[in-house]
């Protein structure tokens, strides 16, 4: 077991002189000196020591010589009654984006947001959060929002003239008024649409979504009379058949499903005989976050989609055994179809195709899913774009008979997937207005800009699941001359309100002052105990299954055009500088989209293979994707886990520089890629691929930082676990046993001193480990004792938690050419690894780990550093001062966890010197005044030169430790939480006073998780303060050091 | 042996008594501080009342609960003296205090009705104490004994040249003392070391601005205010208590009493060079930035009914470095520590000045010597360890230090 191996990527696999080169060489840059012999050889000339001597003198007396700046202390005039300076307020609110919707509490420090959660009252999402949730606050502080509104691309001072203009542009009778949207999900909006409509009648109302769920709303619609979304319960499902649903990153309402997805993957080793974990399928095209969760993996080409419901359907329904033409795929299928017999089953498919979204129907149907995993009377109102509506609209336009669009959360000129001939239409409209808070691809062929508030700036409600209401809370003023959209809409249908007191009265009207206000201090509205109701199927299925096998992919190669869970569709999200920099969970590219590709085809049929010149180096080979007409250039990143046949390219790249400085002009886009089948969106293509004799630099952060084969994982698969829980207790007996006993004392209890099986002592067995594993006196630890658990199996990659750690800790952003560097400053990032035979997709098996400072209690960096910068605390922390670190990096080199990041540049102008500031032409406006907003004032903004690293967000730690001493009360678990930990959706974090026994980072390691606790290194003897939790797949076969497994078999 | 007993009992019984009053009245003058001096006088009118005789003027212990309880629902029942009192005061509602129980507010009236304007202490004619300052005669003992030293030398060595010219030996040349090696090696050293020193204190001392007394917009005089008329601080320092900053109050806290008190009656003020500085005129400034207007008594509005206040700019006088984590409500909050501590004798100072270094070491000194709360904070119970030694006998507390209070990231990070 020992022998197990896990690869960050094929270089590492396969550790070629270039990776070996890459790991040796820590720091990855170039000296800026050209070292000549002569230089090195010559000696100082007296007159320049005199010189330097001169000018180091006049420095010195220079720098003593500074006074101090006069500060002003400037109190409120009046001040607010519930604003204390220096005390956060929260606020409950909701996140909206495209539909997707999750409650949210929202911190304000001095009247401002900085920090975003989830509402953990919020049954629905339990607290959950998603990285573009908790990067809306960098969002809203967005330089490039537009200041006011704009007519004709220029600013304008006033509404007045704007809302005359429309008023008169709508009445004016030359052709149909539209107003375009994206999915509301807001009854007040509702209402104030609807009295737009009843004010010109002929106005019509247009909903679209960039990404389109119009094949699951047409089918429901067949299947059971009604265009929605069901409430699909994952946390219901025992068996979860995804067909190439991304649910836990982007699909519908991710965050929920996560939430509910993680409840049964949260094991409890000790009642493992007794435990019931669910199992997840995943057949796809492409590797998807969700497809590296799974438990089963099967790949085929998107087109092949129906071809596999159909095979799925007539397994469930006859028994029929599979005939896919794979057999890993025909024997998952057979696998799979058993288990959801079984009973609480889940079926779900991320097709767009009416036709496989009705055989998937038909199966959950079959299955008895619905009324049991999936809902019908909460159905989910996050999507409801129809897209042949669309197309129709863009018809009309070209035809002329467009008078007047109003636009809202859409820019089609960029997401539709013919956005040139939108805007040939758009050019064909009298008036056209964007509500688009930037001057984006559309908003610059608007002629007038009406921008909306954020939605941190805007009163409003949710209703994304009927019945189940969260409110919008203004958390700070509006920052500019904004509108809301509801309130220009009032406007111009004559009405004499505004949205805030129509959306009080409607509120009231229907609760009641008393609940109304305990409603928006609690941010939602849920049923106690929601009911659930099935339906029952009545769609032609055999039609269906004809229709969608029927479809057949033409070309050797397909592209599947996904979103990534960071920028989503696009957007806005494009220019937000933490998103961009958020590595891809399955890729770990920065700052670019690209061209994923199977290492087999990259290798044999594009030359773009690892060996060589792909992985180590950032120049990565650039490759023409032909559809239709249409084509991309764009480089390629080989990913294992891809099926060999289908490449895959997000969204939300290539975009106009009026998005932002951020997103101008990086990557490519590729909605127009997107098909139309005369119904719906189809986001897969037949797709022509053309080596080039181009490369270009991408930003992989895969392998930085590696920890270069040692076994920091372990996995199980859940049989074997169950059979036997306590192998990862033998293991870890046998590789420290010897450092069990102390030196002077005899070998006589040996093994069985800690008790065998669920008698293991775990707490003993590190208590002696930590005592006699050293030579060194062991501090005593009294008092508090901060410790983190994480569980690597309800840890799905989302990589929420390193958005709220730059939220929280002033984290910097370094842009993509630091990035490609090894500079980035990230102090939590998710490492993904892989095992398997990277030739067959099927067999990639995926974990992802969070890795952050383990704050040693025997930290190696300590001991290292010359002025004693980094040093321990007595509650275990690994401290870090700024302002004593003298930059030697001796304490990187030394962590044997690469988690220390170190201050190449002043990233955010914090160094005393001026004109010091790195700048790169992308990342700089995160350093403007009002982006500044965002820094938490309680964490300092590091300089140039400094080392820095997780700090267990002790700026938290303080402020709990202070409220249980007003309290008077012992420090217990309420009073404290990191960022990361209380970011995660899947609750994977679990944070602590170890000391306590009461706390539940002391339960998971030394009661209830016991059997799968293990530290990272555990044997060289550190005392990391970071436990994990080992990871259980529910599958047969775990590949790592199976036969399938190519590196276990090198290593045998 | 019966009686002795009884004695000793009824004596016991006797100073418990005694010693209830007088933790009544003591009580009475904390809670009167904390609730009632910011605008309440004992004896003099200001923004409310002079208290002392209330006994004799309101109609019952009873309306006196219910007036501090809830003043205005007293004088929505239309009790007849609370409307002429509330009249009287330009209808000027005094704050409710619902959570004063009945004892705490006897308390608070057997402070005022035995409260007596205290003595000023005079200083006693020619009875200065202040010790002399000796340093001066040190140096000229110190100089005299340099020259005659020198003179001796001098001396010594034309001596020695008369005698070595009478016995026939050559004199060596005189070196000067510019050229002395052993006069230039000792001078060289002695620059060095004192200007090393001059350096690296001046790089210690880099951004300390200990004593630092900046003119402030308004001629605003702790002393008038906390001394003089013994304001409690929390009332205008609202954060103290739960807040990182103490906060400086906002011109509308001023305005609760300023809106009565327009006219600077006290002694004269004099600024730190002496200049006599006008308190009324003062006050009007004040009026200026709250935007009051004095001569119609109301606030000056905008056109929304906005009040037009513009905030008060405050040259900051206590800067701590950028990197430096300071609570104030864990000082006063939880750790009990006085104002004064860190702000020196603000009650007697007309224009603040910062009192301490705020250095590093300062706040490291503080740390070690300070002792928590460590019995009566129950937050404290978790350190078993040193409960026993308390218990044992070992040690008779615990300081900041001892938990850790030195540590780098319990204030930088």
């Amino acid at each position: 077991m020992s022998q197990k191996r896990y690869w960050k990527g094929i270089e590492e696999l396969e550790n070629t002189p270039e990776y070996q080169q890459s790991v040796a060489n820590e720091f990855n840059e170039e000296l800026p000196l050209n070292l000549s012999d002569n230089l090195l050889n010559a000696t100082t000339p007296r007159r320049d020591f005199l010189k330097f001597l001169g000018f180091s003198t006049l420095a010195a007396t220079v720098a003593a010589s500074c006074e101090m700046p006069v500060r002003k202390a400037i109190p409120y005039a009046i001040k607010p009654e519930d604003i204390t300076p220096g005390v956060p307020n929260y606020y409950a609110s909701t996140f909206v984006d495209n539909g997707e919707c999750v409650p949210a509490v929202v911190k304000t420090r001095d009247g401002r947001p900085i920090m975003i959660e989830g509402n953990t009252l919020s049954k629905v999402t339990e607290g959950g959060t998603s990285a573009r949730m908790i990067a809306a606050t960098l969002s809203l502080y967005d330089k490039t929002r537009l200041r006011q509104p704009h007519v004709d691309g220029k600013p304008v001072d006033t509404f007045d003239a704007i809302d005359q203009a429309v008023i008169n542009g709508l009445s004016a009778g030359n052709g149909a008024a539209y107003l375009l949207t994206g999915t509301i999900i807001s009854p007040t909006t509702e209402q104030v649409i609807a009295q737009f409509l009843a004010k010109y009648p002929s106005a019509k109302h247009v909903t679209y979504d960039p990404i389109s769920y119009t094949g699951i709303l047409l089918a429901n619609e067949a299947s059971y009379g009604s265009r929605m979304i069901p409430n699909y319960m994952f946390d219901k499902a025992k068996t979860v058949f995804s067909l190439g649903a991304d649910f836990l990153g982007t699909w519908i309402s991710p965050v929920e499903y996560s939430k509910g997805y993680t409840k049964s993957r949260k094991i409890v080793s000790k009642d493992i005989k007794t435990f019931e974990m669910n199992k997840h399928y995943q057949v796809e095209g492409m590797l998807s976050m969700t497809g590296a969760n799974a438990d089963e993996r099967a790949t085929c080409r998107p087109s092949e989609y129906g071809k596999v419901a159909a095979a799925l359907h007539a397994a469930v329904v006859t028994g029929a055994a599979p005939n896919t033409g794979s057999k890993n795929l025909d024997k998952l299928i057979t696998k799979a179809a058993a288990d959801l017999k079984k009973g609480n089953g889940l079926v779900v498919s991320g097709s767009n195709d009416v036709n496989v979204q009705i055989i998937i129907n038909a199966i959950n149907s079959a299955i008895g899913a619905n009324g049991t995993t999936i809902d019908f009377s909460n159905v989910a109102k996050n999507k409801k774009g129809i897209d042949a509506d669309m197309v129709a609209l863009v018809n009309a336009m070209n035809a002329g008979q467009v008078g007047a669009l109003l636009m809202h959360g859409v820019n089609p000129i960029y997401e539709y997937f013919e956005g040139e001939k939108f805007a040939a239409g758009l050019a064909k409209v009298k008036t056209t207005v964007s509500f688009s808070d930037r001057l984006d691809e559309t908003a610059q062929k608007c002629k007038y800009v009406v921008s909306d508030h954020h939605w941190l700036e805007s009163w409003g409600d949710t209703e994304a699941k009927a019945n189940h209401i969260s409110f919008i809370q203004p958390t700070i003023a509006p920052l500019f001359k904004t509108r809301a959209f509801q309130d220009s809409l009032l406007k111009w249908s004559g009405a004499t309100t505004s949205y805030h007191d129509m959306f009080n009265a409607y509120w009231v009207g229907k609760l009641g002052q008393a609940t109304f206000d305990q409603a928006l201090q609690d941010g939602i509205i849920e049923p106690a105990t929601p009911s659930i109701s099935g339906a029952s199927f009545s769609g032609n299925v055999n039609d269906a299954i004809a229709k969608a096998t029927a479809i057949k992919g033409a070309t050797e190669y397909e592209v599947e055009i996904f979103q990534t869970a960071s920028l989503g569709a696009g957007g806005a999200w494009s220019n937000n500088p933490w998103l961009q920099e958020l590595p891809d969970p399955i890729t770990k590219v920065a700052w670019d989209n690209y061209v994923m590709m199977s290492p087999k085809t990259a290798k044999e049929k594009f030359d773009a293979e690892l060996t060589s010149i792909n992985q180590v180096d950032p120049k990565k080979r650039v490759l023409k994707v032909t559809v239709g007409k249409k084509e991309v250039m764009l480089p390629v990143i080989v990913t294992p886990g891809m099926h060999h046949n289908v490449i895959a390219i997000a969204v939300g790249y290539g975009r106009d520089k009026g998005v932002g400085m951020a997103a101008a002009d990086l990557g490519k886009n590729v909605y127009p890629l997107v098909g139309y089948n005369g119904q719906t969106f189809v986001y897969s293509a037949d797709a022509k691929v053309e080596k080039t004799a181009d490369f270009y630099p991408v930003a992989v952060t895969q392998t930085h930082n590696s920890a270069e084969n040692r076994p920091i994982i372990y996995e199980y698969s859940l049989e074997e676990f169950k059979k036997n829980p306590y192998e990862l207790i033998d293991e870890r007996r046998e590789a420290i046993e010897h450092y069990l006993i102390a030196p002077n004392e005899e070998h006589h209890e040996g093994h069985d001193a800690y008790g065998k099986g669920d008698k293991f002592d775990a707490k003993k067995f590190e208590e002696d480990f930590r005592k006699n594993g050293t030579h060194y006196p062991v501090h005593e630890s009294m008092g508090l004792h901060w410790a983190m658990s994480i569980d690597l199996n309800s840890c799905t990659g989302c990589g929420a938690c390193v958005i709220a750690c730059h939220a929280e800790n002033n984290v910097s952003v370094v842009g993509k050419d630091r990035v490609i560097k090894v500079q980035e400053m990230s102090w939590l990032k998710i490492d993904r690894y892989f095992s398997g035979d990277p030739n067959d997709p099927d067999t990639i098996q995926t974990v992802f780990q969070p890795m952050l400072c383990q704050h040693c209690d025997n930290a190696p960096c300590e001991n290292v550093c010359p002025v004693s910068a980094t040093n321990h605390s007595s509650e275990g922390l690994n401290q870090m001062a700024y302002n004593r670190c003298i930059g030697t990096k001796y304490c990187a080199n030394n962590c044997p966890f690469k988690v220390r990041r170190f201050n190449w540049f002043d990233w955010n102008d914090a160094d005393c010197f001026e004109d010091n500031l790195y700048s790169d032409g992308r990342r700089d406006d995160i350093n403007d005044d009002l982006t500044r907003m965002v820094l938490n004032p309680d964490v300092t903004v590091r300089s140039r030169g400094v080392m820095e690293k997780c700090s267990f967000c002790v700026q938290r730690l303080q402020d709990g430790k202070l409220k249980a001493k007003k309290e008077g009360t012992p420090l217990k678990d309420h009073h404290v939480s990191t960022a990361c930990q209380s970011a995660c959706g899947g609750g994977c974090i679990t944070f602590g006073n170890v000391n306590d026994k009461e706390s539940a980072v002391f339960q998971d390691r030394y009661v209830n998780n016991k059997e799968r606790l293990f530290y990272m290194l555990e044997s060289i003897h550190v005392l990391p303060n970071v436990s994990y939790l080992s990871k259980i797949r529910n599958t047969d076969e775990v590949m790592n050091g199976s036969e399938k497994d190519e590196v276990y078999k090198q290593h045998i | 042996m019966f009686k002795r007993v009884s004695i000793i009992a009824l004596f016991a019984v006797l100073m418990v008594f005694s010693g209830f009053t007088q933790a009544n009245a003591q009580d009475g003058k904390a809670l009167f501080q904390a609730n009632c001096a910011s605008c309440h006088n004992p004896v003099k009118d200001a923004t409310g009342p002079a208290l002392q005789g209330i006994t004799g003027r309101a109609p019952s212990t009873e309306w006196i609960h219910k007036w501090v309880r809830n003043s205005a629902a007293l004088i929505a029942s239309g009790d007849k003296h609370a409307n002429e009192i509330y009249n009287k005061w330009n209808k000027t509602a005094m704050t409710a205090f619902p959570s004063l129980k009945d004892e705490e507010i006897d308390a608070i009236v057997k402070y005022v009705e035995e409260y007596k304007v205290p003595v000023e202490a005079k200083p006693e004619a020619g009875g200065t104490t202040k010790e002399a300052d000796n340093t001066w005669i040190y140096v000229l003992v110190t100089i005299i004994l340099a020259i005659l030293a020198l003179i001796l030398i001098r001396i010594n060595k034309g001596l020695h040249k008369v005698a070595n010219t009478e016995q026939g030996i050559p004199n060596t040349k005189d070196v000067p003392l510019k050229r002395n090696k052993v006069f230039i090696a000792i001078t060289g050293i002695l620059v060095l070391i004192l200007a090393g020193y001059w350096m690296v204190n001046g790089g210690v001392e880099m951004g300390r601005q200990q004593n630092y007394m900046p003119k402030q917009p308004i001629f605003y005089s702790h002393k008038v205010h906390a001394g003089v008329n013994q304001i409690n601080c929390q009332y205008c320092h609202a954060g103290v208590n739960d807040s990182r900053q103490a906060m400086i109050p906002s011109t509308n806290v001023c305005m609760n009493c300023h809106k009565q008190i327009s006219e600077y009656t006290g002694e004269q003020l004099f600024d730190h060079e002496g200049n006599k500085v006008d308190g009324t005129a003062q006050i009007q400034e004040l009026y200026k930035y709250a935007g009051w207007d004095a001569a119609k008594k109301d606030y000056k509005r905008d056109a929304q009914g906005k009040i037009q206040a513009t905030p008060i700019k405050w040259t900051k006088i206590h800067n701590l470095a950028d990197f430096v984590y300071f609570n104030h409500s864990q000082h006063v909050n939880v750790g009990k520590v006085q104002c004064q501590t860190c702000h020196g004798p603000i009650q007697e100072m007309d224009e603040v000045k910062q009192f301490e270094s705020l250095s590093m070491g300062w706040c490291i000194n503080c740390h070690r010597e300070t002792k928590v709360d460590f019995k009566n904070n129950n937050y404290y119970s978790i350190f078993e360890k040193y409960h026993q030694e308390i218990k044992d006998g070992k040690r008779d507390g615990v300081t900041e230090a001892e938990l850790g209070g030195l540590e780098c990231q319990k204030c930088h990070y």
